[in-house]
């Protein structure tokens, strides 16, 4: 990929700071989160909590699908991969849809690679567990991060997780001294040159969305005062009582985040959210964030 | 409203996108810069920039939020506006295949007219009313002007689309100055707005800025 393709496609998530990315099965869907303010749609075939619930091998979803969402919306479509898929990827860029995510709520295809980002003009954004598994993604070419959190759960307590984490590891990596950076590295799995530019910048050099069980507005502005730059919502609205008014709130919610009077205000009666699964209590082998390294 | 000092501040509207961007340019040019998220916070400005982003998103987040109909009078009131990509659209009179927002310039505008990410861009071209050199442009999912009415001056045509326009009171541009090291676009909207922005009318590029430059305003671990 040529640099000023990728400093591109890291432009184009410059312009989604702020923003709700939200899943959609279809046109209809589409057409109300778009509606909604979302700033992008995320085109599969089920939201992860049915995945969770039905099982079996996740997969890309049909193109058609995805090429009728694109069609029906004019804000930008992404649409998911499996990790270390690269065909899938292949697929999507020739669908010209606008970004891919290396998604870890698909069942893995690779348990070793990641996709080769590097050789795709698409950009691509990845989850992300902790400031090492950021940056790796990001040195194989990831234009956009995302707390992996716990998809599909309604729970927001995995991304909290994964974005104190990222959080923690920048201050650390900006307060230790000049020769202790390439051990810090080391232990944390960085890659050096990156390592060195986030303790320049103070925080990650593309921008890094909270996801992964955000139902509230509530949650989505914790995720932003917690540094986040915008937020994904999968299940959370769509799985929800009245998708149209929790859609619109978290919107809202995620522009003014650091207003808790208008936070009061979006949050009243919306209905019931989705129901959310407890993830301690959750077999490790049910655990989406643990796919990918 | 009175007339700008020299060193009132120019307002970028923080509901979503490229606000942190726009910043950055601002203060190179030393040119006081405000996020505006509320009503309040048009007061005293001298200019007001609309940024990129995505139109609808923006158009719904103005409407709830009662920012609407302020912006609307402080432009009567004599504030001028400035709408890049998605805020062009907002500002634009005529919006191919769709409602209009603002409709306070007489543009017709098409949305998204180049194609998905993959057919984002980059290119320079010269704008001799705004600097007398050529000036990097970065066009992500753009728009096109597809008419400039006989109040409007065209300040760069491309192709067959024209990619800045102005009227006495607002500037548009379908691509992205502040995501350039060129700072050509913030000196003239500034000049515009009645201030007194560093430089002279070469191509502006900043040495110092680089594509990272707009963390300076983001949220920080």
């Amino acid at each position: 990929m040529a640099e000023n393709r990728y400093l591109l496609n890291t432009q184009l998530a410059q312009m989604l700071k702020g923003g709700v990315i939200m899943d959609v099965v279809d046109v209809e869907q589409a057409q109300i989160a778009q509606e909604a303010g979302a700033v992008s749609v995320m085109a599969l075939e089920r939201v992860p909590a049915d995945i969770r619930k039905q099982g079996g091998v996740a997969r890309m979803s049909d193109p058609g699908l995805i090429k009728a969402i694109k069609e029906a919306v004019t804000i930008p479509v992404m649409a998911k991969a499996r990790i270390g898929h690269f065909v899938e990827a292949q697929i999507l860029q020739a669908l010209k849809i606008d970004y891919i995510d290396e998604s870890e709520v698909l069942t893995p295809a690779d348990e070793e690679c990641h996709i080769d980002k590097t050789q795709f003009e698409i950009p691509f954004v990845c989850g992300a567990r902790n400031l090492g598994e950021a940056l790796r993604r990001i040195a194989e070419g990831a234009a956009m991060i995302r707390t992996k959190g716990e998809a599909g759960t309604g729970n927001v307590v995995e991304a909290v997780r994964h974005m104190r984490a990222m959080n923690r590891e920048i201050r650390q990596l900006v307060g230790i001294p000049a020769e202790e950076i390439m051990g810090f590295a080391k232990a944390n799995g960085l890659p050096y040159p990156l390592a060195l530019e986030v303790r320049k910048l103070g925080r990650l050099p593309v921008v890094n969305f909270a996801a992964g069980g955000i139902a509230t507005p509530a949650d989505a502005a914790l995720m932003m005062q917690l540094g986040c730059d915008g937020v994904f919502v999968g299940s959370g609205i769509f799985k929800s009582g009245d998708p149209v008014r929790r859609a619109r709130a978290i919107v809202k919610a995620t522009a003014y985040f650091n207003d808790p009077e208008k936070l009061l205000e979006v949050s009243m009666d919306l209905g019931e959210p989705m129901p959310g699964l407890d993830v301690a209590s959750m077999p490790v082998e049910e655990r989406l964030a643990g796919r990918g390294w | 409203m009175t007339a700008p000092t020299g060193s009132d501040p120019v307002g970028v509207l923080d509901l979503q996108g490229g606000v942190q961007e726009h910043l950055d340019h601002l203060r190179r040019l030393g040119v006081p810069g405000r996020p505006v998220k509320r009503a309040t916070e048009l007061e005293g400005l001298a200019g007001l920039i609309v940024p990129g982003g995505e139109s609808t998103c923006l158009s719904r987040l103005l409407t709830i939020f009662d920012l609407r109909e302020p912006i609307e009078q402080a432009y009567r009131s004599g504030l001028k506006l400035w709408g890049t990509c998605a805020g062009a659209i907002l500002l634009a009179r005529e919006n191919l295949g769709e409602t209009p927002y603002f409709g306070l310039i007489d543009i017709a505008i098409s949305r998204n007219a180049f194609g998905s990410q993959m057919d984002s861009f980059n290119r320079e071209a010269l704008a001799p009313a705004v600097a007398r050199e050529p000036v990097p442009l970065t066009f992500i999912r753009a728009p096109k002007i597809v008419r400039a009415g006989s109040g409007v001056r065209v300040l760069l045509q491309l192709d067959d689309y024209i990619a800045a326009a102005e009227d006495e009171r607002i500037l548009v541009t379908v691509f992205h100055p502040e995501l350039t090291p060129s700072l050509a676009f913030h000196r003239y909207f500034a000049r515009k707005c009645g201030l007194n922005p560093v430089g002279t009318d070469d191509a502006g590029l900043d040495p110092d800025w680089t594509p990272l430059s707009w963390t300076r305003f983001s949220s920080h671990a």
